[in-house]
């Protein structure tokens, strides 16, 4: 069947083609058009991909060559895709949820000017392309291009409405601290390259398992270990983990449904997908495994905390989305990729459900995104109530929805690992169902605390038919991953992902929990969040607006822990003071000063001498007269032959 | 003789527009002398490199040849060169100069003293070249340059020039200890020096070199110079000029001092990386766009040079592929530039803002200028830069890490500059509207090859490649 | 008479000369200090002249060697006189243009 997997050049070409058109011809489509256009790519991409996806080797990786991309002496890049089950899923993620978000689009950016409006779509179209070109690229470098691509179309997203400076900061921001991550993912392809000879996904691994088993290549090399903390630099930038993750609560500037395609469902999952790319050489590399899960977990926890206190809609919703990106690492960090990826793909559904119903909350509520202005909104916008109440109770991993199994299968994951990982894992857990039902509450229950003027309404179909569909996902979603506690072999997605994880499941260590173990966590982790679940619904309903302020512990979760304060003053105000010494002090007063001096110092001397030319005869003479006796001295001096001299005057 | 030609084209006709009056027969006229000499070269470029060589007695008293001769390096930056003026003459068509006439002889006249410094094989010819280029800027600037432009245009010469006597004094010497007296680059190659001589001399040389770049601490005449020149000379300046001096090293010094490139390139790297980061720091601070244009420069030029002493292939086939992606693409830059200058009446970013409402389609073309300015993939400069990231990194790893921090830094400044250019809320300049149609000729051409060398850079490692080939045939 | 004495009075006579020329300010004594020193020259060479002619004859009683330095004499002669017609048109130009005869005045040539 591998005709079929010839057509994977199809899948990205539709939103390039799409990008294309809507960007050279902006000024001419109508928004009709655009749209069409715009939805239509990414649901060609989406029908292929399912092609694709039902025609994928069972056994190995179908890499498609194209062309020589780089090539010179021992560096060899081709230009090419790799189509396996982990691509696969990914590219599903992405068209499927990308074309949703797209028709979603089309109604909520409606009151954007025509060529603003065909702005966004080529973009986002481009977005499209960059992501898939991610998840299809072959080898390293080709992910990477797909990598910086996504960077891109995110900074251009988020700065989508460019009048505002804190947008195109927070683009800006984006963008650069992205750009710390990717420095790292580049000098892990260059270590790669020395180390390996190359960067080519199937080559590479096959050439580490090889060393491996020959013993050349002992586990925790060193030089695996600097290669694995590199590319996971660079994940913690595209993912959002610490130390780079604050960009994506600032990123909640561009429009919504960005927010939902890119800061939720794919590009922040980009880290997730490279490291289960890896997964070989990270299950090689323990320590650095380790540091991932470590990372993983405190960011799950801390975004969980600064979650509890946030009163913008899609402020909660970001931090949740780095929560649950923790989540994901920790899932990695403990060697259960495929519960990285199941969590990938049920966050794609239920975090963008809940991202496109705050949009349609924010669009009913005319850009009011302030929760304490909301209330009561179950009775204006049915639809979205239902929907976004589905999406709280997947992420807050009420059991039979998505949510359920796949935090379930990671926090089992942990627990095998280290009990202590998994109680940790689990307080994340119950912030995160606090936090959400806390969103819940305030927005949809209770009395409507806005400005009359605002009448909010229900979205129209074009909004709510996504929700719907997503809603249904994020419900079912999770039952393509039973885990063998309930029914033994029924893990539908690690049967299909078992060929990509094959190299790293040989490697590691098994681990097995007592089923009774796992029952009880299992049975205990629910109680403790229903009843979390019932606290914070009943509390929240019946928010009030205070009025008062924050205090203490309260008011440093609602600053987000002053880490943006701390980073501005420990790493961008040295940058620029560094930057203006060297622009002041070295380069002007040092650099060009010296320079300028040795000028100076010239014009400066030519002057003293041209005080010798004082224009009085007797001076001239005198000089010469000087002159002549110096010369005359040192005549005598350089002539050794004195005896010569001497029989001169002598006799 | 297809080689001569290319000389001889634009210095005829360089000539002959000084007996030009008014102001459009000789913008005209210089159009189409550079669309003449475009397509001599890509004829020449066209040809396998073997075949194109020419010599004939030039100073036979001192047994100096016309030679001249190409290989891949040389052909890339004749393509650069041919393909820069055209451009740029179509970019700045809506520019006045008084005295056009002598304008675009002046013009003429550097492009004929860089197609000779990038062709000739024999060391006095070069370096008469080399002469020949600075010279017709130096009358450039300082005719047609800004306020300040007497004052920067001689600093700029006499920084140029003292490199170019060290450099002389050095020509003498190894000419004076060749076997068989001559300035051909054969016989220089294999001159026999002495360590001591070849550390004084390999000195002489670079930092000759190193001030036309300019690589840091000699950099200092760049942003002045870049500043105040007329904008279309600025253009050949950072465009082409300073590629004069990473050319230079690569043809005559890494070869003439082979063991001396390896023994130095620890130092020249360093210099190079500390070049980089302090330009990058720099650039951040930058008001005028045109200094931080300038800056950036510095920084990529200073990777470039580090890289050429990194001495691996995949380092010195970035930095043939760089050559001319960092010379289209800043062109494209100073176009741009250019361009908020002839709209604004300024460069300076405090006093610009919001000039996407105004000016779209010039914002898009920025955009993707400053993208390739910051190496995105697929983008020409990600080619290069990757090439020679991954060169350096062979070298020595740290370099590469200190290095990359550059990469960082260019996105904070180029990100800058767009956010207080063209976004945010409209500023003033209300009269502003989009740019001219011969901008946008120029941009979009510069456009295109920005992406098809991006997606596909086969064609020009294959002229690259020609270059290691000569250079080991040797 | 040993030549030495010639050389003694030709040295005292140059720096004489010299002396003159760069203490005093008067042109025309100036002029004569520089004569002073062209003749202090001349007497050397006529010394050597006579020293060279005396040794060499004793040898060869044809020969003509050091009269050749005579010769130089007479031109410095002619050189001199001349300088000194022209040098003294020059002073007396000056006069009439400054009314002084200082040199001192002739540092106009400087701006």
């Amino acid at each position: 069947m591998t005709n079929v997997l010839q057509y994977a050049w199809l899948v990205p070409i539709f939103p390039l083609i799409g990008f294309l058109i809507i960007g050279l011809f902006r000024n001419n489509l109508s928004k009709q058009m655009v749209g069409i256009i715009g939805c239509g790519s990414v649901l060609l991409s989406f029908i292929v991909s399912v092609w694709l996806f039902s025609n994928v080797n069972a056994d190995e990786a179908h890499v498609a060559r194209y062309f020589d991309f780089i090539s010179v002496g021992k560096v060899s890049i081709p230009f090419a895709f790799q189509i396996d089950q982990l691509s696969a899923i990914f590219l599903l993620i992405i068209t499927g949820v990308g074309t949703l978000i797209h028709i979603y689009s089309t109604a909520y950016m409606h009151e954007e000017e025509p060529k603003h409006f065909a702005r966004y779509f080529a973009y986002l179209n481009l977005f499209v392309f960059s992501m898939l070109l991610l998840v299809m690229g072959a080898n390293y470098v080709i992910m990477f291009i797909g990598w910086e691509g996504v960077g891109l179309c995110s900074y251009l997203l988020i700065g989508f409405w460019f009048k505002r400076t804190d947008y195109n900061n927070a683009a800006k921001k984006a963008f650069i601290m992205n750009r710390i991550g990717d420095l790292g993912v580049l000098l892990a392809v260059f270590w790669m390259m020395q180390k390996f000879g190359t960067v080519n996904f199937t080559d590479l691994f096959a050439a580490i398992a090889k060393q491996h088993g020959e013993g050349t290549l002992s586990a925790n090399d060193p030089a695996l270990v600097g290669i694995t903390l590199l590319l996971f630099l660079g994940a913690t930038g595209k993912s959002a983990q610490i130390p780079l993750y604050t960009w994506l609560p600032d990123a909640m500037a561009g429009p919504t449904p960005v927010s939902a395609l890119i800061h939720a469902a794919t590009m922040v999952t980009a880290g997730i997908y490279m490291i289960a790319r890896s997964n070989i050489m990270f299950t090689l590399a323990e320590t650095t495994s380790n540091i991932v899960a470590i990372i993983g977990l405190a960011t799950a926890v801390l975004a969980a905390t600064i979650a509890l206190k946030q009163n913008d809609i899609k402020k909660v919703l970001a931090y949740s989305t780095v929560s649950q990106l923790g989540f994901m690492f920790l899932a990695l960090g403990v060697g259960s990729y495929t519960g990285a990826v199941f969590h990938v793909m049920t966050h794609a559904f239920f975090k963008a459900l809940m991202f496109l119903g705050a949009g349609s909350v924010i669009h009913g509520m005319h850009h009011e995104q302030d929760m304490r202005n909301y209330g009561g909104l179950k009775k204006y916008m049915p639809v979205t109530h239902g929907t976004f109440l589905i999406g709280c109770l997947a992420i807050s991993g009420v059991p039979l929805f998505s949510g359920f199994f796949s935090k379930d299968e990671i926090l089992m994951g942990a627990y095998a690992n280290n009990p202590v990982l998994y109680f940790i894992g689990l307080a994340a857990a119950l912030m995160t169902a606090f936090y959400m039902f806390r969103l819940y509450g305030m927005t949809f229950q209770g009395k409507f605390r806005g400005d009359e003027h605002h009448h909010p309404h229900e979205s129209p179909k074009a909004m709510t038919i996504p929700l719907v569909i997503l809603a249904i996902l994020a419900a079912i979603g999770g039952f393509i991953g039973i885990p063998a506690l309930f029914k033994p072999n029924a893990h539908a997605l690690e049967k299909y992902l078992a060929p990509v994880f094959e190299g790293s499941a040989k490697l590691a260590k098994p681990h097995e929990i007592n089923h009774n173990t796992e029952w009880g966590l299992l049975i205990g982790s629910t109680i403790v969040i229903l009843a979390v679940i019932a606290f914070a619904w009943n509390k929240f309903s019946k928010y009030q607006k205070t009025g008062v302020e924050e205090t203490g512990m309260g008011k440093v979760l609602e600053n987000k822990w002053y880490v943006d304060e701390i980073y501005n003053a420990a790493v961008v105000k040295p940058l620029l003071g560094l930057g203006a010494f060297f622009n002041s002090v070295i380069e002007k007063s040092g650099i060009d000063k010296l320079v300028n001096g040795v000028g100076r110092g010239l014009q400066y001397l030519s002057r003293q001498f041209r005080h010798l030319q004082s224009g009085v005869i007797g001076n001239y003479i005198l000089i010469m007269v000087a002159a002549i006796v110096v010369l005359f001295l040192l005549g005598f001096g350089f002539t050794p032959d004195i005896k010569a001299i001497k029989n001169l005057f002598g006799k | 003789m297809i080689l001569v030609s290319l000389i001889l084209i634009p210095l005829v006709f360089g000539l002959a527009s000084f007996f030009f009056k008014g102001n459009d027969a000789p913008k005209t006229f210089a159009l189409i002398a550079s669309v003449l000499v475009l397509a001599t070269a890509c004829y020449a470029i066209s040809l396998p490199p073997g075949s194109l060589t020419y010599s004939r007695s030039w100073l036979s008293v001192l047994n100096s040849n016309f030679s001249l001769g190409t290989d891949g390096m040389a052909k890339i930056l004749v393509l650069l060169t041919a393909i820069s003026y055209p451009i740029i003459f179509i970019a700045t068509r809506n520019n006045q100069y008084k005295d056009a006439n002598q304008f675009y002889a002046l013009m003429l006249l550097t492009q004929a003293g860089l197609m000779g410094v990038f062709l000739s094989t024999d060391c006095l010819l070069f370096y008469f070249f080399w002469e020949l280029a600075l010279i017709p800027a130096y009358f450039l600037c300082s005719k047609w340059g800004g306020d300040k432009r007497i004052q920067v245009s001689f600093k700029f010469f006499i920084y140029t020039f003292v490199g170019s006597l060290i450099m002389l004094i050095g020509i003498i010497y190894l000419y004076s200890k060749t076997s068989d007296h001559s300035f051909a680059w054969s016989s220089f190659t294999k001159v026999v020096l002495t360590e001591q001589e070849q550390g004084y001399f390999f000195w002489f040389f670079f930092i000759a070199f190193a001030i036309k770049m300019p690589i840091f601490p000699f950099h200092t005449w760049q942003p002045d110079t870049y500043e105040q020149a007329p904008t279309a000379t600025t253009m050949v300046l950072s465009g082409i000029m300073v590629k004069m001096g990473l050319f230079a090293v690569a043809r005559w010094l890494l070869p003439v001092f082979p063991q001396m490139a390896v023994k130095m390139a620890d130092t020249v790297m360093i210099l190079s990386i500390i070049g980089m980061i302090y330009a990058s720091l720099i650039a951040m601070k930058q008001d005028s766009i045109k200094r931080m244009i300038a800056y950036s420069s510095i920084a990529h030029i200073g990777l470039m040079c580090a890289a050429l002493f990194a001495n691996n292939a995949a380092a010195t086939q970035g930095v043939y592929i760089q050559l001319f992606s960092h010379g289209v693409n800043v062109i494209g830059l100073w176009i741009v530039a250019n361009a908020i200058e002839q709209q604004t009446g300024t460069t300076k970013m405090s006093e610009l803002g919001g000039l996407a409402h105004k000016a779209p389609v010039l914002a898009i073309l920025l955009v993707v200028m400053a993208l390739a300015n910051i190496a995105l993939p697929l983008t020409n400069a990600f080619v290069g830069e990757f090439l020679m990231f991954n060169g350096i990194f062979a070298f020595k790893p740290i370099f590469a890490v200190v290095a990359g921090v550059s990469i960082i830094l260019a996105a904070v400044y180029t990100l800058n500059m767009i956010q207080r250019v063209f976004l945010g809320e409209a500023s003033a300049f209300l009269k502003v509207t989009d740019i001219p149609k011969n901008t946008v000729i120029a941009l979009s051409l510069i456009v295109v090859m920005i992406f098809v060398m991006g997606v596909y850079p086969k064609p020009m490692f294959h002229l690259g490649e020609q270059v290691m080939g000569w250079v080991t045939a040797k | 008479m040993p030549i030495n004495y010639y050389i003694y009075l030709a040295v005292i006579l140059f720096c004489i000369g010299v002396a003159g020329v760069l203490t005093r300010r008067n042109a025309i004594i100036v002029f004569m200090c520089i004569e002073l020193m062209l003749n202090a020259v001349n007497l050397l060479l006529v010394a050597f002249s006579k020293m060279h002619y005396a040794k060499a004859v004793l040898i060869d009683p044809n020969t003509t060697v050091g009269t050749d330095a005579q010769l130089f004499v007479f031109f410095i002669m002619v050189v001199a006189a001349a300088e000194v017609s022209v040098g003294l048109a020059i002073i007396v130009l000056m006069y009439r243009k400054v009314h002084s005869v200082d040199i001192n005045f002739l540092n106009r040539l400087k701006n």
